[in-house]
């Protein structure tokens, strides 16, 4: 049995200090006295890599937050893994020397952006659907972040970003500890969403909400609501509608105001339902469905805030909390269909699209992408147009909308449900894989050619990516 | 180590065998059985004798209301199907087992852990640990870190912080907790015997003790066997019919 040690957690003192070697760990150089902790550099003969410490600060008297929340993330960072978080290598005994050690992110984070901000909008879109890309990831394993932010997204060397600080998070299989401690809103006031206010912990959605707050930024150099310093400065986002994108920046593109601002709904099943669907509107902003949030020019007079303020006050069973992050997070799951354009009419075409129907009418939530592959040259000598001055691409996306039509009507998938999504590459399966991965998907359903003697000189596309994807794969057949 | 937590067994020999099986292929090392091993379930001497084997091979054991209410026998102020139940298990144990029963101690404290069947403040008097504020209740009794106990047929986890702040969890099978001891623990593995939780799936725990990890574990068993023999018993049906439903 663990020792009976009642006293409070340990006080780091002069053992962190440069030079001094922890359970193994040679402390290299101190990086930064936060708020919260201190973060050393730190090398391990058995651990590769460069890694970074983390140490609580404590003094007496000080914020028992830093303590719980020092503890929260020693809980749950060693159960999340990928590349979307720094990898978990070791946690030191809380009761006597607290740290976690993880691997080091070169970064940057992304707070020097938001202070470049406003930014060209192929950067915007590049990293929100990255950002969005790595909190579907996160909730997928079954954690609320909760404290997005600029400080918190890193960014690795090919652009990968990665969610850093979980000292606020909620996971929904292991206990809140700090559900229960504080009576004053946790996390940081001008990204928290309007329900964190009001002390729920477990809505994925509220993740959405901080990423529009940071998308607002990049995009107009503003913060929506401002930089709140009294709780009631902090409720106002539960009544008043930010100013639209647009009226800051007039060049703003109709469809990223409506991302933007769906994002920032006050109730949390106004937003998207999933952080994959957000990153898959980024994909293609062109087939973002426009509302009136598209146009809105003004942040609107009572009406709006009469409706805001409505949909602010949620009875416990009109907007229910999701039954858990991770349910939420496979909700509306993204389908994706992969079609070969070259025969469209064959029966293997209308086999995968009779599956597709039948996975997509069992979840009224489903989303569905239709992708095709144009299959480019080695060479590449072949540009967009053909001989006779065709645009392949035109030409790929009009099958493929060919393809959908019977199934877009039958399951009235017109409301931006059903995406279309003509991909280019050398290897088809490699783009399938990558464009799945990228975008959060849940299935794949394509087809698989019966003939083996093509199979023999061509290779099996749907065996590739059966091995690969990170999904499920249905390979139908004729 | 990895102690394999067991409560309110009542007589359930399938869903004993089950858990004992699962936490063998687990790696436990060492077994809590936390009371409450008769009542309810139609073999009582099978499994008052293989608890005994657990005892004699270094478990730790601690009493049950159930098991004293056999010891001493119906008395006239109890129900008519509670009287009827402790009739029936008396009947089926010898007298080996009863003293076996009867020699069981109320608690059982061990480095920092207690073993209770009931709780912590008036372990002999059986109230439930039903709210967070029964649960505090209890840790505020004991100086130990660790509290498991049974009597309650659901399984959850309660903590306490050094700054007297309480919270509550409903566990999700499989998933390792981590327990650190700055923090007060009160764990309730849930029934082995007799699920409530609307899931007829046997409850029980493991706990790592140098990680001080928990996994709330659930058990699949042959459940309609041990119903059709509480039926042939003659035992009230509804105590067949919960072992179905898990309720």
């Amino acid at each position: 049995m663990a020792p009976d040690d009642s006293a409070e957690p340990g006080v780091p003192g002069t053992e962190f200090e440069v030079g001094r070697v922890v359970d193994g760990f040679h402390l290299e150089a101190r990086l930064h006295q936060g708020g919260m902790a201190n973060l050393w550099t730190v090398t391990h003969a058995r651990h590769p890599g460069p890694l970074l410490m983390k140490v609580p600060r404590l003094r007496k008297g000080e914020d028992p937050a830093t303590i719980v929340g020092f503890e929260v993330e020693q809980m749950i960072l060693p159960t999340l893994y990928g590349p979307h978080v720094p990898r978990f290598v070791a946690r030191g005994d809380f009761t006597h020397r607290p740290y976690i050690v993880m691997e080091r992110i070169e970064g940057p984070s992304l707070a020097p952006r938001a202070a470049d901000a406003p930014l060209a909008f192929d950067e915007i879109v590049e990293v929100g659907a990255r950002v969005a890309a790595a909190i579907h990831d996160v909730h997928r394993q079954h954690v609320v972040h909760l404290d997005i932010k600029p400080e918190n997204v890193l960014l690795r060397a090919d652009g990968t970003a990665v969610l850093v600080d979980f000292g606020l998070s909620h996971h929904d299989a292991l206990p809140d500890l700090l559900a229960e401690e504080f009576r004053q809103p946790m996390g940081s006031w001008p990204y928290i969403a309007p329900e964190q206010i009001e002390y729920v912990r477990n809505d994925p959605r509220s993740d959405l909400f901080a990423l529009g707050v940071m998308l607002y930024q990049f995009t107009t150099g503003e913060l929506p609501f401002g930089e709140p310093r009294s709780t009631r400065a902090l409720r106002r986002r539960l009544h008043v509608d930010p100013a639209p994108p647009r009226a800051l920046r007039p060049d703003c593109p109709p469809w990223l105001q409506e991302l933007i601002l769906k994002c920032l709904e006050v109730e949390p099943a106004r937003r998207f339902d999933t952080a994959a669907l957000l990153a898959i509107a980024l994909e293609d902003p062109r087939q973002v469905p426009l509302t009136l949030r598209a146009h809105k020019r003004s942040a609107g007079g009572w009406i709006a805030r009469w409706r805001r303020r409505y949909f602010s006050w949620r009875p416990p069973d009109a907007s229910p909390v999701p039954r858990s992050t991770r349910a939420q997070a496979t909700k509306s799951p993204i389908i994706l269909a992969a079609v070969d354009i070259a025969d469209t009419g064959a029966d293997l075409a209308v086999q995968v699209r009779e599956m597709v129907r039948r996975i997509a009418i069992t979840d009224p939530g489903a989303r569905l992408a239709c992708v095709s592959v144009l299959k480019t040259g080695l060479l590449s000598l072949d540009d967009y147009e053909d001989r006779r001055g065709v645009n392949r691409q035109v030409l790929h996306l009009a099958a493929l909308k060919h393809w959908a039509r019977p199934i877009s009507k039958a399951l009235n998938l017109d409301d931006g449900r059903l995406t279309f999504h003509v991909l280019e590459s050398t290897d088809p399966a490699a783009a399938l894989i990558e464009f799945a991965q990228r975008n959060g998907v849940d299935q794949i359903v394509m087809g698989a050619r019966g003939h083996s003697a093509m199979r023999r000189y061509l290779g099996s596309v749907s065996s590739q990516v059966v091995a690969q994807a990170p999904c499920t794969v249905t390979v139908v057949r004729a | 180590m990895r102690i394999a937590l067991l409560s309110d067994l009542h007589a359930n020999r399938e869903a004993l065998s089950a858990v004992l099986r699962d936490a063998a292929d687990a790696a436990a090392d060492r077994y809590a059985l936390l009371g409450d091993f008769v009542g309810y379930g139609a073999e009582p001497a099978w499994t008052v004798d293989r608890v005994r084997r657990l005892a004699a091979d270094g478990a730790i054991v601690v009493r049950g209301n159930h098991d004293e209410a056999v010891v001493r026998g119906s008395r006239g102020s109890m129900r008519a199907d509670a009287r009827h139940s402790i009739d029936w298990t008396r009947a089926h144990l010898d007298a080996g087992q009863l003293a076996f029963l009867a020699s069981l101690p109320m608690e059982h404290t061990e480095g920092s852990a207690l073993y209770v069947h009931a709780n912590a403040w008036e372990p002999a008097r059986w109230a439930y640990i039903e709210t967070r504020h029964d649960a505090v209740r209890s840790l505020q009794a004991t100086a130990c870190r660790y509290t498991f106990c049974g009597h309650m047929h659901e399984p959850m986890l309660y903590h306490l912080s050094s700054t007297g702040k309480a919270g509550e969890f409903r566990p999700v099978p499989g998933v390792a907790i981590p327990l650190p001891p700055h923090r007060q623990w009160l764990v309730i593995p849930g029934a082995v015997g007799q699920p409530r939780d609307n899931n007829p799936a046997a409850c029980y725990a493991l706990f790592d003790v140098e990680q001080a990890l928990l996994t709330f574990r659930r058990v699949p068993y042959d459940h309609e066997a041990a119903a059709a023999k509480v039926r042939a018993a003659g035992l009230p049906q509804d105590l067949a019919d919960r072992l179905l439903d898990g309720t």
